[in-house]
């Protein structure tokens, strides 16, 4: 059993499990925060960012100067961004068997895996996984094609080049890896691989492996994973979240004897309570908008943002925003929007019943229909017409690297009434702003993010009681930035395993056994005989069927018929078969006994001599001597075969047999 | 063989009050809970007694699965719950779990407020019915106790429905409910995965039809509709609020979209806006092309159809309404007809299936002069049509599903026997299954069984964890061979003797003299008294006893003449 790890950030995570004979990919993250390397894709052809001046090394050549560009003291590819895709390199992706993908987060990677490396498998997701994973893609994608780039930087890669570079350009790895974003075409080929899976669903893979999701309470439609056989267990736990946000609650229960849990996508702002960053988010918008100022919030279009909406929602009028516009724009709002009220079985409860009403789970769709709430699919067309200020709004793409906020960095940021509030954790805000310096406006930074804390996982741990815990390096040291914080890394006994990109595990369990089923004919057939109070045993000798992975033992062949009159008699010419088995045996023979069994068995002139180890019997008659110790009995005899099968049947008498 | 029993305590070989009972591995499961429409006395329900006479439901029964929201699935069960008395799960999926209570509620006020029907349920017992539902999500394997496990798969027929995998050990039934194995325009087909059960138990409604396309029919169904609004005529379609009309409605609507018609479609009862609402919210039941389009237009918000006033029937010209019930045995529709059945320009369809004893029925097996309350004789002069768009498998649908399951045993219910009869041989024409080539081995080891933890080990494994020693067995049988040469040479001999007639075992000849046979020992040895006569030593196990003692009967033969 062996985990090969091909991904090195720990909430964006891709391994891949070898469990038995299948080949498991758990999750097909993305990481893009290569993109923060880059310059802004901005929408409108924007003055500032094509004025940046060239960067040249220190000698002064200015051969890259078409590449890189320095704003503030810092240093951009000027590109078409890239990601950081898993390792191809580490493991053969066309053996993979299936893909599991935990939430809609960890699958961004998929049309690279699925269109690009000859996998030829089934890749299985929720609905909701599915639905807002293809939402989240859709945007992607229309971000990046919508402003087509003539330039694709490939200069600064080269190795000999890439030291010379300043941080953290010099420190990115695998650069040589990293691809532009994929096409709508792989991502529908890639989506088209799904198949759709329910919480709880018991998925046989070939017959010797069961996978089941299980609500990770993180997002809609959010899972953790359980790869088992009949004695083995691997729990897969990728971001979940134990607060009560409008996903379906984390199912724990299930998670408990595992053999070993692999745990990815903690929390990434260990130190903040998505609760107080919640409080502090409702009460700066509303400080902005009350000094005319306008708030910006980059976001991914699902997810959180539900969440925001409905507290604001709760908030507006209390704080007395009811006139303040509200406007979300991405080329999928309105989807999302939707999409979010459909999908009433993979909510919280509380949300499910207001859907037996029949009443959307959301209450977004009142601030749609009471006009409070304006979704767009770009700031083109109606919102330029439509748009307010001093507003609030909601669009993409975290990184503020490409999509519609980056046209609102540049024009709110300027001025000092207007605010930024980031909320996503996946992103460093100060690392997201550099390429947009000198900023007026305000930057506030609340990460939401729901995910299991440090706290919540040792309790977790302590719960489920796995016997060995695999993880991410980071999470087995406390953050570099609060290297103090002993508190912030997982603490667990054993200690956990880490892993680290492209590192190969060798998990720590052996396979012992198999599930047999017996048939109730042979099952008939077993005479158990207790050993030891409570231990039974039988002899089992039958046929194995195996089919699909599956073994039935069913009673074996009677013995060559010789009642059958065509058939030939099985004459002592035949070679007999070796494989025919015959049981072992136990036990120890008492010398008296024995000799009297002789007697009554009718031979005489028994003579027993004592040895050091046990006894001798002789039958002086028949020529016959029989060793007889603690472990065993040997019969030495002339060849008579009667007088061998009368001596081995009076043994046998005396020996259990196994 | 596995036990299984089926006892059908209503729709066996009937279409009406479906509800079976499933003993399987020592669980009692009932599947469904339905009322009969043709009945108003005690043969609406199910017969409970079967159970009760034996004890209470609650002791009996692990659970009760509802397959879908049609009253004749699950319009017994606040009588069965809170009146004969059951406490234990009921088990169904969202949809079903939203949808069913508004029905029961339906259902009992036309049969306590309309007809005064008393020791009827009342609505206080559906919500404490409803309050002991599971509701489970589509193929969420939902553990029922240690044993008991059930499966929900996607049926079609009506929003939410689904056919259920009951399963305990290695033993399976599956139950398909009513099913569709044609996508219509709002629903997709039933699927379900080669889960191979033991025992298949499917409806048979239309055992013997093989449905033409349902392209045919629904020009066929747009014409008449069309012709009787043309010439001034007056529709009446009866139906269920929830499951054919919006197929229906959606026909109609997309029909009078493109063909720019004026004459009023209306709706009847409060319920359409609200179970339209249920539809979208539960888009995800509904099939592939309206999940795809909902964001950009959601088939269920029409624009040409209107709820309806009582008041409108008796208004002038054309007109098209959906009335509920569909079988035509009470309520609005019933009214609406006995209004507009003088007159030979007027039209009934009859969408879906109508059980005996429904005035539906009656009018469709041609009776044209109806009995109805107070003697009253109600002559029908209406055009009446029958068009089947009930979401029933057909005989091709079952014979897929059979094929999908792939199930050793099928049992047909839900439908009439002569119709299953016909269908019984078709299956069993079919699919007669050939037994699969397997690798067999023959093994043997000791079962250990502890408590109730069974464990199949080698032999070897066994005694070591019982901290017992093997007793070694051992046998040495003396051969005498005629042979006046060295006992090198006479090993030799033996040796290549054995290696001739021996040609699938490991023969060995060792350096010290001595000849192996796998793990038997052959030693040549001098003969005490007789210097022409050679000894050998032919010493096995007893694990190798066949082999052994075959060895002694073969060298007491002698060695050929001819081999050195």
């Amino acid at each position: 059993m062996k985990l090969y790890c091909l991904s090195g950030h720990p909430t964006l995570p891709c391994n891949v499990l070898k469990f038995k004979s299948t080949t498991i990919m758990l999750d097909c993250g993305l990481d893009m925060t290569s993109t923060l390397n880059f310059l802004p894709l901005p929408l409108v052809q924007s003055p500032r960012l094509s004025n940046l001046p060239g960067w040249s090394l220190k000698d002064g050549n200015a051969f890259l100067d078409k590449e890189l560009k320095e704003c503030s003291g810092h240093v951009f590819v000027d590109s078409v961004p890239e990601f950081c895709l898993p390792e191809t390199e580490l493991i053969d992706l066309s053996t993979v068997d299936v893909i599991l993908i935990s939430n809609y987060h960890c699958m961004m990677a998929l049309p690279y895996i699925t269109e690009h490396t000859g996998f030829t498998g089934t890749v299985y997701a929720t609905e909701p996984t599915v639905q807002i994973g293809r939402l989240l893609m859709e945007e992607l994608v229309n971000f990046i094609e919508r402003v087509p780039k003539a330039q694709s930087a490939s200069l600064w890669k080269n190795k000999d080049i890439q030291r010379l570079l300043p941080s953290p350009l010099k420190d990115a790895v695998e650069v040589s890896t990293w691809r532009r974003c994929y096409t709508m075409q792989e991502v529908n080929s890639a989506l088209s691989k799904i198949q759709l899976v329910g919480y709880s669903q018991k998925i046989e893979l070939f017959g010797a492996v069961q996978v089941t999701p299980l609500s990770s309470g993180y997002a809609l439609g959010s899972s953790n994973w359980i790869i088992q056989s009949h004695y083995e267990k691997v729990s897969y736990v990728s971001g979940s979240s134990l607060l009560t946000t409008h996903p379906q609650p984390m199912d724990q229960a299930s998670l408990k004897n595992s053999d070993v849990l692999v745990l990815t996508g903690l929390t990434q702002i260990p130190t903040a309570n998505p609760d107080g960053m919640v409080g502090e988010f409702c009460s700066n918008l509303a400080l902005t908008v009350r000094n005319g100022g306008n708030v910006l919030v980059p976001c991914y279009p699902s997810g959180v943002i539900y969440d925001l909406l409905e507290c604001l929602y709760q908030y507006i009028d209390s704080a007395g925003l009811s006139n303040i516009p509200f406007y979300f724009i991405s080329p999928v709002a309105n989807s999302s929007l939707e999409f979010s009220q459909i999908f009433a079985e993979w909510l919280c409860h509380n949300k499910q019943t207001k859907v037996y009403l029949p009443e959307p789970p959301f209450p977004h769709a009142e601030l749609i229909q009471t006009n409070k709430l304006k979704h767009y699919p770009s700031l083109h067309g109606d919102f330029s017409s439509d748009f307010r200020q001093p507003c609030v709004v909601f669009t993409g793409h975290p990184s503020l690297r490409f999509g519609d906020v980056v046209h609102f960095m540049e024009l709110w940021g300027k001025s000092s009434l207007n605010t930024v509030i980031f909320t996503e954790p996946d992103f460093s805000y100060l690392e997201a702003l550099a390429p947009y310096q000198p900023l007026a406006m305000k930057c506030i930074y609340c990460p939401i993010d729901t995910r299991l804390n440090f706290i919540q996982v040792s309790k977790l741990l302590k719960e489920v009681q796995p016997l060995h815990v695999v993880c991410p390096e980071q999470y087995t040291q406390p953050p570099p930035a609060q290297s103090h914080r002993m508190d912030l890394m997982i603490d667990c006994q054993p200690p956990a395993m880490s892993y680290r990109r492209a590192e190969v595990l060798a998990l720590p369990f052996k396979r012992r056994y198999e599930k047999i089923e017996i048939m109730p004919e042979l099952a008939d057939s077993l005479v158990p005989m207790e050993i030891k109070p409570g231990i039974s045993l039988a002899t089992v000798s039958a046929v194995l069927h195996t089919k699909d992975n599956k073994h039935v033992l069913q009673p074996p062949p009677r013995p060559a018929q010789p009642a059958g009159g065509k058939k030939r008699k099985r004459g002592s010419d035949d070679i007999p078969d070796c494989k025919v088995l015959k049981p072992l045996l136990s036990g120890s023979i008492p010398v008296e006994q024995f000799v009297q069994a002789l007697e009554k068995h009718g031979f005489s002139d028994i003579k027993v001599e004592d040895t050091a180890k046990g006894h001798i019997v002789l039958l002086q008659e028949a020529e016959t001597l029989i060793q007889i110790e603690e472990d065993s009995t040997h019969i030495i005899c002339d060849n008579d075969e009667m007088l061998r099968v009368r001596l081995r049947d009076l043994v046998l008498k005396f020996l259990q047999k196994f | 063989m596995p036990e299984i029993r089926v006892t059908p305590l209503g729709a066996g070989q009937d279409v009406g009050r479906s509800c079976i009972l499933v003993s399987i591995g020592g669980k009692n499961v009932m599947l469904d809970c339905g009322m009969h429409m043709g009945f108003n006395d005690d043969r609406r329900f199910p017969d409970f007694s079967y159970i009760t006479r034996n004890g209470r439901l609650t002791d009996f029964l692990d659970c009760v699965i509802i397959s879908h929201f049609h009253l004749d699935h699950c319009g017994a069960l606040p009588y069965f719950s809170e009146m004969v008395g059951y406490d234990g799960p009921i088990y169904m999926t969202h949809p079903t779990q939203a949808i069913c209570p508004i029905l029961l509620e339906d259902y009992r006020k036309i049969a306590v407020d309309k007809k005064g029907e008393a020791n009827f349920f009342t609505s206080q017992m559906i919500k404490d019915c409803m309050k002991k539902v599971v509701a489970v999500h589509l193929h969420q394997t939902v553990q029922v106790d240690d044993e008991l496990e059930i499966k929900a798969y996607y049926a079609g027929h009506v929003l939410g429905a689904a056919m259920f995998q009951i399963k305990v050990g290695s033993e399976s039934v599956v139950y398909t409910g009513d099913y569709n194995m044609t996508p219509d325009r709002h629903l997709g087909a039933a699927w379900i995965d080669k889960c191979r059960p033991n025992l298949l138990i499917t409806e048979s409604t239309y055992a013997t039809t093989i449905r033409d396309s349902k392209r045919c029919r629904e020009r066929d169904f747009l014409k008449k509709v069309h012709e009787a609004v043309e010439r001034g005529g007056k529709v009446l379609i009866p139906v269920f609020a929830l499951g054919r009309a919006q197929e229906l409605c959606i026909l109609l609507e997309t029909f009078w979209e493109r063909m720019n018609l004026k004459a009023p479609i209306y709706f009847s009862t409060g319920l359409t806006e609200k179970a339209n609402h249920y539809y979208k919210l539960f888009i995800t039941w509904t099939n592939q092309k309206i999940r795809k389009t909902f964001v950009q237009r959601n088939m269920f918000e029409f624009k040409h159809i209107k709820a309806f006033d009582r008041a409108f029937a008796d208004n002038p010209g054309p007109m098209v309404v959906f009335a509920t019930p569909g079988m035509l045995h009470a309520g609005q529709s019933l009214q609406i007809f006995r209004k507009w059945a003088g007159n030979e320009k007027n039209m009934v369809i009859m969408p879906g299936y109508c059980v005996q004893g429904t005035v539906g029925h009656k009018i469709l097996s041609g009776q044209r002069k109806l009995e109805m309350e107070g003697r009253q004789v109600l002559e029908v002069k209406m055009q009446v049509e029958y068009m089947s768009f009930s979401a029933h498998a057909d005989a091709k649908g079952i014979m897929q599903l059979v094929g999908q399951a792939e199930p050793e045993n099928v049992l047909l219910v839900h439908g009439e026997a002569k119709k299953m009869e016909f269908l019984k041989q078709k299956i069993e024409q079919e699919f007669r299954l050939l037994p699969d080539a397997k690798k067999p081995r023959l093994l043997h080891g000791t079962l250990i069984m502890k408590d109730s933890n069974f464990r199949l080990v080698s032999s070897e494994q066994a005694l070591k964890e019982l901290g017992l020693a093997e007793h070694q067995l051992r046998f040495t049988c003396r051969v005498h061979l005629h042979d006046p040469r060295k006992e090198q040479e006479t090993a030799l001999r033996v040796y290549s003797h054995l290696k001739s007639v021996l040609k699938d075992h490991c023969v060995q000849h060792l350096p010290d003299g001595s000849v192996t046979v796998e793990s038997i020992l052959i030693q040549a040895a001098a003969h005490s008294e007789d210097p022409g006569t050679k000894v050998l030593l032919v010493s096995w196990t007893y694990q190798d006893e066949e082999l052994g003692s075959y060895l002694t009967s073969l060298l007491k033969k002698g060695l050929p003449q001819g081999a050195t």
